[in-house]
């Protein structure tokens, strides 16, 4: 008994520490989270109430839409290319081949054009969002703009958060035609199917949903992926390392939540 | 006689670490005011309480034009920000923009609505008056030397006519000459604007050209406070210490080693 309690007084203060510990992660994670919600809130609010700074929001327009172009076609393509190939190393055990052309359209236009279109933009635009409005942030630049009696959120966040919200979806739909093409040269050049066959198979299958649900998705992880570019910017630490570790958590944080919720959407979507 | 600005009793910590403790400062309509103390002893906090980038604890209070500024909402925050013009120590121009839309920012997006050709004709006289010729208008802030940048920086501070004017440190990084013109400009600014300054700095040089007034601002409180003429008669240890840029006195002997 009395070794019991000594053991126990000995370990009691390891034990204390590691309570603690958790206990402080999860409170700065909910700290943090609440935090988040507020940033949201805030900048919800800033979207609906004007001044509006919409020469800005053309130019976020090109930034986030028109220069992620490359990245998310060259994606899409290769994408469906690889898919044409590996469904038909598979379907062609079961002369199954027919399905190919089913496979490749549905991953793409439900899946994959949207998730993987969701990461390379997070790679792409929120690390860059969030260097920018970091760097501001720490040369002071967001105070002054402040000081001038313009609002921060609304005149670097809201245009940006618009901007992803809105072109994910556009890219995402180019995305699926040069994806689904990308199948179709593979199929009809290397595999050997009929050009008419293949488009007819591809044709039959495809729903209006199922691009649909990949366009909401688009354009959920558009804003997430903005977003977070704009939320780490905003709150970034001081000095270059504040600014490296913002840009960092945008991208991670990004794509974490990209995958979160494109299997919540999908839920949603079909079940 | 009423203060433009005065600082009650204000406070701030950041976690444990309490920043200001009690902070008290009159600034006189018209006057500059000089706030001079070691760098980490909240001379940047305090101005930022002031302009509300910073959110003072409570307790604090902080009048301008006798109206409290502490606790109010966006809207009123918004009236009292188009008093205030900041030269930053950084500069903080914005790089995406070229000189003179830096300049007639506040004009532009803040507060008239000045359309966009009028108020590049405004920057440029602006520009001109802190000594920077119409070839500088279209160039990128990148593209300036630093007493290049602070006189732009300046020139975004005036832009607006602002009733009361912010510096924070103006001279730092600056070679004599250059901070000498930056003092010149300063005093000139202020004295056409007709405008209330606070100035922070650990320039002594600069301090004496600009100020009509002088606090000294030690662990977070106000320790002397009078006229310039008197700071080298007064007989506070501290500020002795300061002026004179002594490596021994009080300030350093506080700090344990």
């Amino acid at each position: 008994m009395n070794l019991a309690v000594q053991k126990f007084a000995e370990y009691a203060p390891i034990l204390q520490r590691l309570c603690q510990a958790i206990g402080a992660s999860i409170l700065g994670m909910l700290k943090a989270l609440g935090a988040l919600c507020f940033f949201i809130a805030d900048v919800v609010r800033h979207c609906l109430t004007p001044p509006f700074f919409f020469r800005h929001l053309l130019r976020q327009f090109m930034d986030i839409g028109y220069y992620s172009l490359p990245v998310v076609g060259m994606t899409a393509l290769f994408t469906g290319m690889v898919l044409a190939l590996q469904s038909y190393t598979g379907f062609s055990r079961f002369n199954a081949e027919s399905a190919i052309a089913s496979v490749v359209v549905l991953s793409i236009t439900r899946e994959l054009a949207p998730v993987l279109a969701g990461l390379m933009v997070a790679g792409r635009v929120g690390a860059s969002i969030a260097a920018e409005i970091g760097t501001m942030r720490v040369t002071e630049q967001i105070d002054a703009l402040t000081t001038l009696s313009v609002n921060p959120l609304k005149y670097l966040v809201v245009p940006r958060v618009l901007a992803g919200t809105i072109m994910l979806p556009i890219l995402v739909l180019i995305g699926d035609i040069i994806g689904v093409y990308g199948g179709y040269i593979v199929s009809t050049h290397v595999l050997g199917f009929s050009s008419g066959t293949y488009l007819q198979q591809t044709w039959d299958v495809l729903e209006k949903m199922d691009v649909i649900s990949g366009l909401v998705k688009a354009s959920a992880f558009g804003f997430i992926v903005a977003l977070m570019g704009c939320y780490h910017g905003y709150y970034s630490g001081r000095g270059a390392q504040g600014v490296g570790a913002a840009t960092t958590n945008a991208v991670v944080t990004a794509s974490i939540l990209i995958l979160i919720f494109n299997f919540i959407l999908t839920q949603v979507f079909f079940s | 006689m009423t203060h433009k600005i005065e600082l009650k009793n204000v406070i701030k910590s950041f976690g444990p670490k309490k920043v200001l403790q009690g902070v008290d400062l009159a600034v006189p309509q018209g006057s500059s005011m000089v706030i001079i103390g070691g760098s980490g002893t909240g001379k940047s906090v305090a101005l930022k309480c002031i302009l509300g980038l910073i959110k003072p604890d409570a307790g604090s209070s902080i009048l301008i034009d006798g109206h409290e500024t502490v606790g109010v909402g966006a809207r009123e925050r918004d009236g009292f920000m188009r008093k205030f013009g900041m030269l930053f120590q950084g500069g903080a121009l914005f790089d995406s923009l070229p000189v003179w839309h830096n300049v007639a920012f506040g004009l532009i997006h803040g507060k008239e609505d000045v359309n966009k050709e009028a108020a590049k004709i405004l920057a440029i006289e602006k520009l001109d008056a802190v000594g920077l010729g119409k070839n500088v208008a279209d160039l990128y802030p990148a593209e300036l030397s630093g007493g290049m940048q602070k006189r732009v920086s300046l020139a975004r501070a005036i832009a607006t006519n602002p009733e009361i004017i912010f510096f924070d440190e103006p001279t730092t990084g600056l070679d004599p000459i250059m901070a000498d013109v930056i003092n010149d400009l300063i005093v000139k600014c202020v004295k056409e604007l007709g405008a209330t300054a606070i100035t922070i700095t650990h320039d002594m040089a600069s301090a004496r050209k600009i100020a009509d007034h002088i606090a000294m601002i030690h662990m977070g409180k106000i320790i002397w406070t009078g006229a310039i003429a008197e700071m080298d008669k007064c007989d506070n240890p501290y500020v002795d210490q300061f002026i004179h840029g002594r490596a021994n006195g009080p300030i350093t002997d506080a700090i344990p080693a």
